[in-house]
């Protein structure tokens, strides 16, 4: 009846034994963590050493956590260009001329090819520019990126699908997170976190940044590069872009560009050795080296126009040909600003232009400050349930407050091997997690009473009081499961942390409250043979 | 030693008789909260709502509020919400979202903070765009549905169907009072509120849950008790772990409550009131309840017919 067998009660044990001791490294500091493992002989497989510990949510040790999101305007208008810059390639290529140009409309271009063999030998290239979607490693999707539409009077159409933009948005997000590594890796700042999220989004978490006023201003620009030359008077083929030397004013700057960031290979703040002021030292790969050499000999005495993002940043006079493919971008910068721009530089260009949709930014005071609140309700609510429940159950009630505590160091340790995230809303569950927790021994208490006031013996009401409460533990624990998961699927950051501890705060009751106790009442009964319930 | 009861053993005590007056009042409440609703609504905080909120504090100690909301309120970003709250020379700032989307946001918290940051430290800014908040505003409303329906898919899987629709019936009434604490207290209503109602959802099937495995261990036990009588039962068995677990909850809320510092107590102010409902939804609406749905499929039209006409 109310036996355990002795491999029951070593594996009950075993699994408690360690399960806290998976919780260890949690409850260490980052520098008593290093020097512990430090410690452990070298011998000992890794596998053994209990390493993992829980990581503590932004909420709790301070930092930013920005949410970006791929501007898809911005995307579509930099593609449609692409596209124009295609079809005009492919109508110089076949010789057939479009009556009137190529047209810029929602999602694509248009031209108008009033002659049918024209168009018969135009469309097989045009065509050649849809690709199918998807990529070969994950089976294609069976859409492709561009629609082509010929009306009878000849006007042939090249729109985008809804397809080919998704698939553009989803690399460029990729594409964006490794620029967005390399940005903030180059700012030293310490361990931060770079995600996608959804289609067209991606979440930059950096622990204890302050004001992620820097890390704002480095998301901000699109990182795009071109060297260009200051149009001469009477130029016709020019843009005009605001210089910032002149505050802003508008200059003529001629559309041919020399060479692109993606030319360079390195570039690093440094500072004037004549003027001391600060500026960007930058080297070309050889195709650049090439190009820049060769225009910059062709051009002595001329401007250059360093353009970033649409904007003139600096526009040195060309004074002898660079052909050793190294130069430097001088201009009235501040030490931030060279700093900011090298990283700019060196990490590349964004392909889409990213708009903050999101920033939470918790100062390391009130970190500090709800760790320690959050710390005393946990032991203020353990003391008040364990005297709550010893008052009530007496001896029963010692078991469950042992289970209780049992329970709660159980969360830690699966907490710590999932590395999951600890935040404010977290240890409310925690807090609450000690309040339902002892349900579970509540449920088994009562029945235990009932069967032995019905008239049954102490050992065949406890045998029966824990397997009538067993269903119901089982039901009520699923219901509260249910509301957690989707607690969990649906929330983030802290209110996701809410849900996690729930979760398992449900997992490890069934353990604590029914074969931990269900053990420590066994061993009792079998060492003093009582002949009343202690309570 | 003496060890603590909160309820008698054996106990008779009809509650079901609550239902007259429980009923009505909980009707009554539950109009009340709907009208204050659709003409006063929710204090939606910035998740919800969008814009910024940031809280400073002094580096001095000492926090000139009226200074502040008359500075707040000169940089044109519009109307400021000001804020005392917890210890000395705190305060909390909320700007409504700026328009012009997403981009617009961020000009506030920057003004903000070369203004403030020579006598203030910022412990905290949050921005929430126009469309993020619109994103948390539905998955937050798709949850609690979600949640309600998941739920009972559930129970109908695991009770039959009159207990299902039972529990229901009282998780949602569970649902509308918490909204109706809400309404009146004018707490903000966040991305924790929800998880405060998800969580009072699962509180809520888990007390009716415990009364109803009862009930229907009493149904096989006793196959023609009538109704009423067979639901009284089942809560006084019930009735003393339903007061433990109530209090044990309780009490750790409480804990939160006094201890767990102003970024959480509204979230246990809220469970705290939630298990108080709940605990009373499970005695007084969702048992009673069953006496109108029926207990026992077919025989159930007859029982509770010859009970009102017995009592009449």
């Amino acid at each position: 009846m109310l036996r355990f067998s002795k491999s029951k009660i070593i594996a009950t044990a075993a699994v408690i034994v360690i399960g806290l001791l998976l919780a260890v490294p949690s409850m260490m500091s980052r520098e008593q963590r290093q020097a512990y493992l430090n410690a452990i002989p070298g011998w000992v497989p890794s596998w053994l050493v209990p390493s993992r510990a829980i990581v503590l949510g932004l909420d709790l040790q301070g930092g930013s956590h920005v949410l970006l999101e791929v501007d898809n305007q911005d995307l579509l208008r930099g593609q449609i260009t692409l596209l124009r810059d295609d079809v005009r390639r492919i109508l110089r290529d076949t010789r057939v001329s479009s009556q009137n140009g190529i047209q810029t409309i929602q999602r694509g271009v248009q031209i108008r090819v009033p002659d049918a063999a024209d168009r018969d030998r135009l469309l097989p290239r045009l065509r050649e520019l849809s690709q199918p979607t998807g990529n070969a490693m994950l089976g294609q999707t069976g859409a492709n990126t561009i629609d082509i539409n010929t009306t009878p009077d000849g006007a042939i159409t090249l729109t985008y699908t809804e397809a080919g933009i998704n698939e553009r948005v989803r690399r460029a997000v990729d594409q964006s997170i490794e620029v967005i590594r390399r940005r903030v890796d180059s700012t030293g700042t310490t361990e931060p976190s770079i995600q996608r999220q959804g289609a067209d989004r991606v979440l930059v978490q950096v622990p204890g940044l302050q004001d992620p006023q820097q890390l704002k201003a480095l998301l901000g620009e699109t990182g795009n590069l071109e060297f260009r030359l200051l149009a001469q008077q009477g130029a016709t083929d020019v843009d005009l872009l605001p210089m910032d030397d002149q505050g802003g004013q508008r200059v003529p700057v001629e559309r041919r560009v020399i060479a692109e960031g993606g030319d360079l290979t390195d570039a690093q703040p440094a500072f004037d050795t004549q003027t001391n002021q600060p500026i960007v030292n930058f080297r070309f790969n050889i195709r650049g080296a090439q190009r820049f050499g060769q225009a910059t000999t062709e051009n002595l005495g001329r401007q250059l126009a360093i353009v970033l993002d649409n904007r003139v940043i600096s526009a040195p006079t060309i004074q002898s040909p660079i052909t050793g493919g190294s130069g430097q971008i001088s201009g009235s910068f501040t030490v931030e600003q060279v700093n900011n721009l090298a990283v700019l530089l060196r990490s590349g260009a964004l392909p889409a232009k990213l708009t903050i949709v999101e920033e939470r930014t918790v100062g390391p005071g009130l970190g500090r400050d709800s760790i320690e609140a959050g710390k005393m309700a946990t032991y203020v609510a353990a003391i008040f349930v364990i005297i709550f429940m010893f008052a009530t159950y007496g001896l029963f009630g010692l078991f469950a407050n042992i289970a209780l505590l049992v329970h709660v160091g159980l969360i830690f340790g699966l907490m710590s091997v999932l590395e999951a995230t600890l935040t404010l809303p977290g240890i409310a569950g925690i807090v609450l997690t000690i309040g339902t927790a002892v349900d579970s021994n509540v449920l088994i208490y009562e029945r235990i009473r009932e069967e032995v006031r019905a008239g049954r013996s102490i050992v065949s009401g406890i045998q029966a009081g824990f397997d009538r409460a067993f269903a119901t533990i089982v039901d009520s624990n699923s219901t509260m499961a249910i509301a957690a998961v989707i607690l969990f699927f649906l929330g983030s950051g802290p209110v996701r942390g809410f849900a996690v501890v729930f979760i398992l705060g449900i997992l490890t009751t069934v353990l604590t409250a029914v074969t931990l106790t269900r053990m420590m009442i066994a061993l009792w009964y079998h060492w003093m043979r009582p002949k009343a319930l202690p309570f | 030693m003496r060890l603590v009861r909160l309820w008698p053993e054996n106990s008779h005590f009809d509650f079901m008789r609550f239902r007259r007056v429980s009923f009505p009042l909980s009707a009554v409440i539950s109009i009340l909260t709907a009208v204050m609703l659709l003409t006063g609504g929710l204090n939606f905080g910035i998740d919800f709502r969008g814009g910024t909120l940031m809280e400073i504090q002094s580096k001095s100690g000492q926090a000139d509020v009226a200074e502040i909301r008359r500075t707040a309120e000169g940089f044109g970003f519009g109307e400021v919400e000001v804020q005392e709250f917890g210890t000395a020379g705190e305060v909390s700032l909320r700007f409504a979202i700026q328009p012009g989307g997403e981009a617009a946001q961020a000009g506030v918290v920057q003004k903000a903070r070369d203004t403030f940051s020579p006598n203030y430290e910022f412990r905290r800014v949050e921005t929430v765009g126009p469309r993020v908040s619109g994103e948390l505003v539905q998955s937050g409303t798709i949850g609690v549905v979600l949640s309600v329906i998941a739920v009972l898919f559930y129970l109908w899987f695991r009770f039959e169907r009159e207990l299902a629709v039972a529990s229901i019936i009282g998780t949602l009434h569970d649902i509308v009072l918490t909204i109706g604490f809400f309404v009146i207290t004018r707490h903000e209503f966040n991305m924790t509120s929800i998880a405060a109602i998800l969580t009072i959802v699962g509180y809520s099937l888990n007390e009716t849950v415990v009364v109803f495995d009862r009930t229907r261990e009493l149904m096989r036990r006793y196959k023609t008790m009538p109704a009423e009588e067979l639901l009284n039962l089942s809560i006084n068995h019930t009735m003393s772990r339903t007061i433990m677990t109530g209090t044990t909850t309780a009490l750790s809320l409480l804990a939160l409550v006094l201890f767990g510092g102003p970024a959480i107590q509204g979230f246990a102010q809220v469970m705290l009131y939630g298990v108080v409902i709940c605990t009373y939804s499970a005695i007084c609406i969702s048992t009673p309840m069953l006496i109108y749905i029926g207990l026992r499929g077919s025989e159930a039209v007859k029982v509770p017919e010859s009970r009102a006409a017995a009592a009449e």
